[in-house]
């Protein structure tokens, strides 16, 4: 048994955008829901028993809302494809200017079906991000983060952090309203709760900001501002670069030179800057996280899916895309099938997390003190 | 260490400065307590040691402040960070990562020190602050005095040569501040670190300063002096000092200890007398009933099994941890929360079931952040809305505020209120519709004494009245004030119901200073011990008298 330590932040949002990027290569529902299942197996698995590694569930939910919302859009304005009417809805002609635009009318079996697919996955990219955000906060990202981006990475984080804050204060806020004899629900109440929110947020960045700078954040180096602006430009490129070849990667129907060489010039490029911005920052790091075997075999588990759909895509279409027009049972693609089964091996592969003993205070769950005994 | 040579500082859009000519010296390895009215310019004194202020608020700094010999006009605050740690009012507010580890780890990293010093530091300061345990944890299943002291700690590591607090306590109960206030004393006795804190509650600090600051606020002059000097004059002072200026005390005690072996002929001639306790009116309504009530919070009980009965014209008061359940049990008496085992009952009906002036007849609570009751832009437009939320006589709130804070202007933006005035106007607009029953969730905490004086003789008056009072607090010397029962509670169970000055005296933690003084005698207060002896009783405030106005009777249908 291998003693257990955090994984690097890094190959779990490797992994997981890698199942991400397979989830955008087909709407095969059976492939799609397989990934869901792989990404809340890993989740379950290796999860800190942190407050933000709770927010999977959240994602869950969403997913599922996207999906209903999808199928709703689909019904109500999208056109009609296929023969198989399921209910009839009173259509509404529009005038000659909104001509393309259709709103009510049949609802057919096969274009339900068809939102369904697009909404699964869309659903899944999602539920693959949420799986990464309760692996491996933002914040533990930012340790591993280029010391020149690291200015921009800080940004990031205290957004991402004062979300979940806007929510508790907007639900504070509206529970108050019942004291003064107020509905503490409905419009009214979230507009007379935001102004009030919306100044509590500004004052506790004010707060993080003083609080930051009196703990010598962004203290001068002793870099000079070419060498810095150089190492920018090229984190910045190499970034866009990513981008870029990413969408290239993704998008089918897009050419080759987008792809995989645009995707590797970025890397390129990224690393680079990293590795200049490295040897002229002033800032240090306590205790970086280690890239050892086991993150290796994470982030190769998650290439693996992606490497999977690509070839999958090469030797069976048909299945990768399931026809909805006459609708037809989907079919499992071995080598997809094979990659999934390939991406949920961190559930074993990645060494189990430590305890943080993160109760909610003032919390002493019977579980938890006999896991500290 | 820290010179002030000559200071003013003024901010734009203020006609007056609002620190003036501040010329002083902190040498090394002292502990220094600042005290003043709160807005008196504390918080400006404390930022300006790091260049906070004015590099970050802005404003203009005459004269120069000098820390370790570096000129806060050339070097911002992340150039000091070195030198200075500061540690914010709200320790939350300042964390920047998300576990204890990393948050200790922050500051060295900013500094640029080797991975290897890191670790070791991180280690000590682990130690030195009993976080061991915590390393890993989230910094948001902390509980106060633990975010308090990782806060301490963050800035610690750093190795700065001077800490700077701002109000460490304030928001802890005693036990949480006790902890923050023995680590401060380590690192005073044993590092040498010069350690300057502003503190409302003196009670808890002012045995351990060196010096006392005072900033005046109103343009006079700081005074600097050594703490038993100052206090003989000054015209706050904690309850150890009171006593100590009526009875004669020379040299003045500044620590129970002291007033303890002083106190032994004060006790003699106390025997046989008893303290003078306010009557509570025989033909007492019950107004709030809480029996056997269980709240969850998913599998978590915040509160289990427990009953509560007031009367009218009684004072009560929730005592216990910070997560103790107080909160809960306010929020359960005007049906906020979760669903609930068990009955609460007030004025006769569930306040669950009700809403609009129907509920603010019967029951009203002040939040612990009194600010979120206040929407509005201006005084005025405020107490107009609680007219009409109380349905009410329009006039009714702001003659209410006219004669608790008569020193409140109509346009002034319920955010540019000071914390006390803030606390005010809520009471106010809760009182609009005069429920008989009164809930406050932490009323004390960021007033200064004068203010919190002023609160204790409105709840008196209010309670004489009729109205009763439930106020959750870690405040031991205004319990000692107006409470006439203490329940205790913790981990959401009671687990002491009973008269002030029982509950309070039979435990060290709860009991007030005079009380620990004057013990096995049963006395709480310093006027008190003065009625007695000289059968004079403190006068009342003719003003406040006024709002005493009898709850509505019977509450609309």
């Amino acid at each position: 048994m291998r003693e257990p330590r955090w994984l690097h932040a890094g190959a779990w949002w490797a992994w997981a955008l890698g199942l991400a990027a397979a989830a955008s290569r087909t709407t095969n529902p059976l492939l799609l829901s397989l990934l869901v299942v792989t990404a809340a197996t890993v989740v379950h698995a290796r999860r800190p028993d942190a407050p933000w590694a709770r927010s999977f569930a959240f994602f869950l939910r969403l997913g599922v809302v996207i999906i209903v919302v999808r199928i709703g859009v689909q019904v109500l304005f999208g056109a009609a494809i296929g023969t198989t009417t399921l209910v009839h809805l009173p259509g509404i002609v529009l005038p000659s200017f909104l001509a393309g635009v259709r709103l009510g009318g049949d609802v057919t079996f096969e274009s339900v079906l068809m939102a369904f697919y697009d909404g699964l996955r869309l659903a899944t990219i999602l539920i693959c991000v949420g799986a990464a955000n309760s692996l491996a906060s933002p914040t533990r990202l930012l340790k591993s983060v280029p010391a020149a981006m690291y200015e921009l990475g800080v940004s990031v984080v205290v957004a991402m952090t004062f979300t979940p804050q806007l929510v508790t204060d907007v639900d504070r806020l509206q529970t108050t309203r019942r004291l003064r004899g107020r509905a503490s629900s409905g419009p009214r109440a979230i507009a007379g709760a935001a102004v009030p929110v919306l100044e509590g947020a500004l004052e506790r960045s004010v707060a993080l900001a003083a609080a930051m700078d009196s703990r010598g954040y962004g203290r001068r180096g002793t870099t000079t501002a070419s060498a810095r602006r150089l190492t920018v430009v090229a984190l910045l490129g190499g970034l866009v670069a990513c981008c870029i070849g990413a969408y290239g990667l993704v998008a089918s129907g897009s050419p080759f030179a987008l792809g995989l060489p645009m995707l590797a010039v970025g890397v390129l490029l990224a690393v680079a800057g990293a590795v200049a911005a490295g040897r002229t920052a002033t800032r240090t790091r306590y205790r970086p996280d280690p890239w050892r075997v086991s993150e290796w075999l994470v982030l190769a588990a998650g290439l693996a899916v992606v490497f999977a759909f690509l070839l999958a895509q090469w030797l069976e279409p048909a299945a990768m895309n399931p026809s909805v027009d006459p609708a037809v049972w989907p079919s499992l693609p071995l080598v997809a099938v094979l990659g999934i089964t390939l991406g949920a091996t961190p559930a074993w592969t990645s060494p189990t997390v430590p305890l943080t003993n993160a109760v909610e205070h003032p919390t002493r769950s019977p579980a938890t003190l006999k896991a500290a005994a | 260490m820290i010179v002030f040579d000559h200071v003013t500082i003024t901010y734009p859009g203020t006609h007056a400065p609002t620190l003036v000519d501040v010329d002083l010296t902190i040498p090394e390895g002292e502990m220094v307590l600042v005290v003043g009215r709160t807005g008196s310019g504390k918080s400006t004194l404390l930022r300006a040691i790091n260049g906070l202020v004015p590099h970050f608020t802005g404003g203009t700094l005459a004269g120069r402040v000098l820390v370790n010999g570096r000129d806060t006009a050339h070097h911002p605050p992340r150039e000091l960070a070195d030198v200075v740690g500061v540690v914010p009012q709200d320790p939350m507010s300042g964390f920047v990562t998300d576990t204890v580890e990393d948050e200790l780890a922050y500051g060295m990293e900013c500094l640029g020190l080797a991975p290897e010093v890191m670790r070791r530091r991180v280690e000590e300061t682990l130690d030195l602050l009993g976080l061991a345990e915590l390393r890993q944890r989230p910094l948001r299943s902390l509980s106060g005095g633990q975010r308090q002291r990782v806060a301490i700690g963050a800035v610690l590591t750093s190795h700065p040569q001077v800490l700077v607090l701002d109000e460490p306590t304030s928001a802890l109960d005693p036990g949480a501040a006790e902890e923050v206030l023995a680590a401060l004393q380590r690192l005073v006795h044993d590092l040498g670190v010069t350690v300057v804190l502003a503190e409302h509650r003196l009670e808890r600090v002012i045995q351990y300063a060196d010096q006392v600051i005072v900033v005046p606020g109103d343009g006079r002059p700081v005074q600097v002096g050594r703490p038993g000097d100052i206090m003989l004059n000054a015209p706050i002072a904690p309850p150890v000092v009171e006593l100590g200026r009526l009875a004669g005390w020379h040299p003045l005690p500044l620590s129970v200890r002291d007033a303890r072996r002083a106190a032994g002929p004060l006790r003699d001639l106390l025997v046989g007398r008893t303290p003078h306790l306010r009557a509570v009116p025989v033909e007492a309504r019950r107004l709030a009933l809480v029996e056997r009530l269980t709240v969850r919070y998913g599998s978590r009980a915040a509160l289990r099994d427990v009953s509560l009965s007031v009367a009218s014209g009684e004072v009560v008061a929730l005592m216990g941890r910070n997560g103790a359940g107080k909160s809960t049990l306010l929020n359960a008496m005007v049906g906020i929360g979760p669903a609930t085992q068990g009955r609460v009952e007030v004025d006769g009906s569930a306040p669950a079931t009700l809403s609009g002036p129907a509920l603010l007849r019967r029951v009203g609570l002040v939040p612990q952040e009194p600010g979120d009751l206040l929407e509005a832009t201006t005084v005025a437009d405020e107490c107009r809305a609680s007219d009409r939320d109380a349905d009410c006589e329009p006039g009714t709130t702001r003659a209410l505020v006219a004669l608790m804070a008569p020193d409140i202007e109509d346009g002034t933006h319920p955010r540019d209120l000071s914390e006390g005035q803030r606390l005010l106007v809520a009471l106010c607009v809760i009182l609009a519709a005069r429920p008989p029953l009164l809930l406050l969730d932490e009323p004390t905490r960021g007033l200064d004494y004068p203010t919190k004086a002023r609160l204790g003789r409105v709840l008196a008056d209010l309670a004489a009245a009729g109205h009763a009072i439930v106020l959750a607090t870690h405040d031991v010397e205004l319990v000692a004030d107006v409470a006439d029962r203490v329940v205790i509670l913790a981990d959401g169970e009671v687990v002491a119901d009973g008269p002030t000055e029982q509950v309070v005296t039979s435990s060290p933690m709860f009991a007030p200073q005079v009380a620990k003084i004057l013990s096995p005698q049963h006395w709480l207060t310093v006027d008190q011990v003065a009625g007695s002896l000289f059968r004079a009783h403190a006068p009342i405030d003719a003003a406040i008298g006024g709002i005493a106005t009898p709850p509505a009777s019977g509450a609309a249908g």
